[in-house]
């Protein structure tokens, strides 16, 4: 599954000294950490933090302001083109909205990149798709266009064309946002599933403290005000440690907000 | 907002004082009424003392205080969020000597620093730096144009290289959206822009007992320009604009990004099935809307003007030649890329937002039609040029 890693030892994937953002605004720097093979990875922070930015970056959509990303031995964005092609043609992504081509039905959608990349005919194709919508729930929606269904349906087709190909990796922008709490819960289990049976590695960008927490090995938490990352490790352990309790904490109470109060400058007195 | 307690003299109007007590503490206390909309007048002059007494500089404290304050809403906090704003700037301490509730939500007013580096521009440039600056952005507009050509002429390699990321259907559905389902509008519009042709010919010719040369006035203009430009105008307006609007909407929807992010080049899959369909398909298109012009053209000759109709016939084949049907079709072949790279172009840049789509749009239009417009200029100096 993984040959580089048993190799080198190295981590599948490494982000070294990473700063991202739009133009000449910087939304985070000096981002480390390693991805490795069969690991569940998550990024947490709050709204602004630069979570789908990261992530844009690790996709080969938009390039960093400085910092290297490594699939392997690969320099992702030190290469050309063609080579972060190669590279994402062996990954999956789940976009926040599910992102399906709106021109083609829900198979043909699954099936458009297995149609690119390899020799299977059209029947092959076809059962692939049918496979992969079944495993996310979509069994018997086959024909449907992506107008025709539902925001949560979207994504979980969006999930199915993510796994077409089989991807060592899946990124996942926010999986859980707009399913219902059963769908969530089938969703967890289903990539708990794909880790045990593929080996499967998850790049997870999340709010939802409570999956995470449940399924992440690893995690790191982005600060919109610091802009950096300013906890990782294991979720149980983040919890437990009373040096990142606090960033845990203020992620949790005060995360959308990104910096906590400035008490320093205020006495408040009720009167 | 909030109801405080009732004093006796809540139902007055709101009342600020303001005194600095000692040398460098600053007081404001506020009081009565505070309602969105009313009499500002007291506020204005007081907090204009208060923030050139923080402005001054001696200040190194201000203390905000309420005493009688009756019911109050957000302009009590827009006032003294002002107060705040200024004295922290100059880093002054603040105290809040406020009700509960009104200190509460000031302290979140400013719980989160303001970002500093949103990339917000400042639109207090004069006159002369708006027009230069608007100037320079056009420098990155032309880049990124460029770029996309570039990209579009790499996709275009690959096609002939049998690599592209093209589906046939997409080139069908291309092929026939910006052909068959275009008969109808430029048959129509053709065949009366050939009428309208005649109607003005005839005017004037019929003063010289010319009215027979309708035929040629119609037939040379249909053929050599007229009809082209009456094509790649409605094309403009028609597939221009659905191809912008749709890649425009694709962008927002993150399917472009799921193409890149799949290893597709987006450009493949997008672009080149919609330039070739339309720049074979314009030439075809524009034939038809040359023979619609000529047969409204006809009409008028026949059957208002009592021109016989074989003499009618037979003066526009003699007085055409196929080399007016080459300039027409050259035409029309630059006017189907130039409306199909415009269109995909500006969807492709396209932000994410409806707002952008729908200027995505306009612009993929507007300058479409200006590309037509600069094109036929520029090919009809080069014929005249080699006497075409």
């Amino acid at each position: 599954m993984n040959p580089d890693e048993t190799v080198t030892g190295q981590a599948r994937l490494r982000v070294r000294g990473l700063q991202a953002g739009f133009g000449r605004r910087t939304l985070m720097r000096g981002v480390n950490f390693d991805v490795h093979a069969g690991e569940i990875f998550c990024v947490l922070g709050g709204s602004g933090s630069g979570k789908s930015t990261l992530l844009r970056v690790l996709m080969g959509i938009k390039a960093p302001q400085a910092g290297q990303v490594f699939y392997g031995k690969t320099n992702f964005w030190g290469g050309d083109e063609e080579g972060r092609r190669r590279v994402m043609q062996e990954a999956g992504v789940l976009f926040q909205g599910g992102a399906l081509w709106s021109s083609m039905t829900l198979a043909e959608n699954v099936g458009f990149i297995l149609e690119q990349y390899t020799d299977m005919n059209a029947e092959d194709i076809r059962a692939q798709a049918s496979l992969k919508l079944a495993l996310a729930g979509l069994a018997g929606f086959e024909d449907y266009y992506p107008s025709e269904i539902s925001g949560g349906m979207r994504k979980r087709a969006g999930l199915a064309r993510a796994l077409a190909m089989d991807p060592w990796i899946l990124f996942l922008d926010e999986p859980s946002a707009g399913l219902d709490p059963v769908s969530g819960r089938m969703l967890d289990e289903l990539i708990l599933e794909l880790r045990k049976t593929l080996n499967t590695t998850f790049v997870i960008v999340s709010h939802e403290l409570q999956s995470i927490f449940a399924i992440a090995d690893n995690c790191i938490f982005l600060d919109a005000a610091t802009r950096l990352v300013t906890a990782s490790g294991k979720p149980a352990n983040l919890a437990r440690d009373p040096a990142t309790e606090a960033n845990a904490l203020r992620f949790l109470t005060r995360g959308v907000m990104g910096k906590p109060m400035n008490r320093g400058l205020y006495e408040i007195t009720a009167i | 907002m909030q109801d405080t307690s009732q004093t006796a003299n809540s139902l007055t109007a709101n009342h600020v004082e303001t005194d600095r007590t000692g040398q460098n503490v600053l007081r404001v206390s506020v009081g009565g009424l505070w309602r969105m909309g009313e009499d500002t007048t007291t506020q204005r002059t007081e907090i204009a003392y208060a923030l050139r007494e923080i402005e001054g500089g001696y200040v190194r404290r201000l203390i905000l205080s309420a005493s009688e304050l009756g019911q109050w809403d957000s302009s009590l906090l827009v006032f003294l969020a002002r107060l705040v704003r200024a004295a922290r700037a100059r880093e002054i301490s603040v105290r809040l000597n406020l009700p509960d509730g009104l200190a509460r939500l000031l302290s979140l007013a400013f719980a989160v620093p303001v970002a500093a580096d949103t990339g917000q521009k400042k639109t207090d440039d004069s006159f002369l730096a708006a027009i230069g600056g608007r100037a320079l952005d056009l420098v990155p507009d032309i880049n990124s144009f460029l770029a996309f050509l570039w990209e579009f002429a790499r996709s275009f390699h690959r096609l002939a290289l049998g690599r592209a990321h093209m589906r046939m259907q997409d080139l069908l559905s291309a092929v026939y959206e910006c052909g068959v389902a275009a008969l109808p509008i430029i048959s129509f519009t053709s065949l009366l822009f050939g009428l309208i042709l005649a109607f003005v010919g005839a005017v004037q010719l019929t003063q010289f007992g010319a009215q027979v040369y309708v035929a040629g006035l119609v037939s040379i203009g249909m053929l050599r320009i007229m009809g082209a430009v009456m094509v790649g105008v409605v094309m403009a307006g028609r597939v221009g604009a659905a191809y912008a609007a749709l890649t425009g909407a694709m962008q927002v929807n993150e399917e472009v990004d799921a193409l890149q992010a799949a290893g597709v080049y987006p450009v493949d899959f997008l672009v080149l099935p919609r330039v070739l369909a339309m720049t074979a398909m314009t030439p075809l298109l524009i034939l038809y809307a040359d023979l619609m012009g000529i047969v409204g053209g006809f009409l008028v000759a026949v059957t208002l003007m009592g021109i016989n109709p074989y003499e009618y016939l037979s003066t526009t084949i003699q007085m055409t030649s196929f080399i007016h049907v080459l300039v027409g079709l050259i035409y029309g072949t630059f006017f189907g890329i130039i409306i199909a790279l415009s269109g995909c172009f500006y969807g492709m840049r396209c932000g994410r937002s409806a707002q952008a789509v729908g200027l995505a749009t306009t612009t993929a239009v507007v300058h479409s039609i200006m590309g037509i417009i600069v094109a036929t200029a520029v090919i009809t100096v080069v014929a005249s040029a080699f006497r075409v």
